[in-house]
């Protein structure tokens, strides 16, 4: 909850019990201590602010149906994430179909070249701001499975069980999503270089 | 600059996207081919690079829309209402067929008690 400090697990686990038994004042609690992480997972996988809403409301309505199904050997905290992928999956499906969405993910690169490398000096708030501005240039369907896996720490299976795909696409998947994230960050196009050498070239 | 080594770059490329730890959980070969090929240095160094910038966002909160917990909230009771109401419904129901139930067997055995006596009447009328 924000601006409280974040409940122990036990006390999640607690909670989780006493909702499980029909307490709706408990599952209040759950929603009030997580919801803004699962804003953030649905915004992260949707990239609009609209749509993140809609996935939280159904990911909690879910839940809500689905607790008595949730056996606690799992966290309360990555049940939750599945849900909320699953529910953005289908939010994002939705979307492609009434909006046309670009869901390519075989997009044309551009020809990049290293600057400094890798271990150029970026400060980590200056990495983040970037890393969250290239996650939301990815195609949904690459960035759902990164957001996924190297965010949210979710096993292969578990992402390719949500997302409705296998687990050998969910790892190709992966492997591009990096890869393009690696280009975003950590090198720098040529062609803007070109263009502003040929435009140079003119002006001498 | 790729190493000739005998396996290519890109099935260490390969391996690195699919290693959960990094190059460390790589196979001896893959390993060995990384410490003589600058490239996948690279690529291996960026992907660590990564991975631990990707895991530090985990605890990054976005600010939410406005209204959002009391959505959620309303949603809930309103779904929770639901489920209590249709609950209910079912309750009734089975009240009420039990209420019939109970009525039909109560009349049943009120006949068969009137059939009893009108039987036990019959000689004594005779």
């Amino acid at each position: 909850m924000a601006g409280s400090n974040p409940p122990t697990s036990d006390e999640i686990a607690n909670l989780v019990t006493e909702a499980r038994g029909g307490d709706r004042g408990a599952f209040d609690a759950l929603v009030r201590h997580t919801y803004l992480e699962t804003y953030t997972l649905a915004y992260r996988l949707t990239g609009d602010e609209e749509d993140a809403r809609d996935v939280v409301q159904e990911s909690y309505l879910r839940a809500y149906r689905g607790l008595r199904r949730f056996r606690g050997d799992a966290q309360f905290s990555t049940w939750l994430y599945r849900i909320t992928a699953n529910c953005a999956s289908t939010e994002l499906g939705r979307r492609a179909r009434h909006r046309h969405d670009d869901l390519d993910d075989d997009l044309p690169e551009a020809t990049w070249r290293g600057t400094s490398g890798p271990e150029s000096a970026v400060d980590n708030v200056a990495l983040r701001e970037r890393l969250e501005e290239a996650l939301g240039a990815l195609p949904p369907r690459l960035r759902a499975v990164v957001v996924l896996r190297d965010v949210y720490d979710l096993p292969h299976d578990a992402i390719a069980a949500e997302l409705g795909i296998s687990v050998s696409a969910a790892k190709v998947r992966l492997h591009r999503a990096r890869r393009r994230l690696r280009q975003d960050l950590f090198l720098a196009p040529v062609e803007a270089d070109g263009v502003m050498d040929a435009e140079g070239a003119r002006a001498v | 600059m790729r190493s000739e080594t005998l396996l290519s770059c890109d099935e260490v490329s390969r391996q690195l996207a699919e290693a959960v730890d990094g190059p460390l959980s790589l196979d001896p070969d893959a390993r060995r081919h990384v410490e003589t090929c600058l490239g996948c240095q690279a690529e291996a160094a960026g992907d660590r690079r990564l991975r631990r910038a990707l895991r530090g966002l985990r605890h990054e909160l976005s600010e939410p829309v406005p209204g959002l917990l009391d959505d959620v909230l309303a949603a809930l009771g309103t779904g929770a209402d639901r489920r209590s109401g249709r609950l209910a419904l079912h309750r009734r129901r089975a009240a009420y067929v039990g209420g019939i139930a109970a009525a039909t067997a109560a009349g049943v055995g009120g006949a068969v008690v009137l059939a009893g006596r009108t039987r036990r009447r019959l000689p004594l009328a005779g």
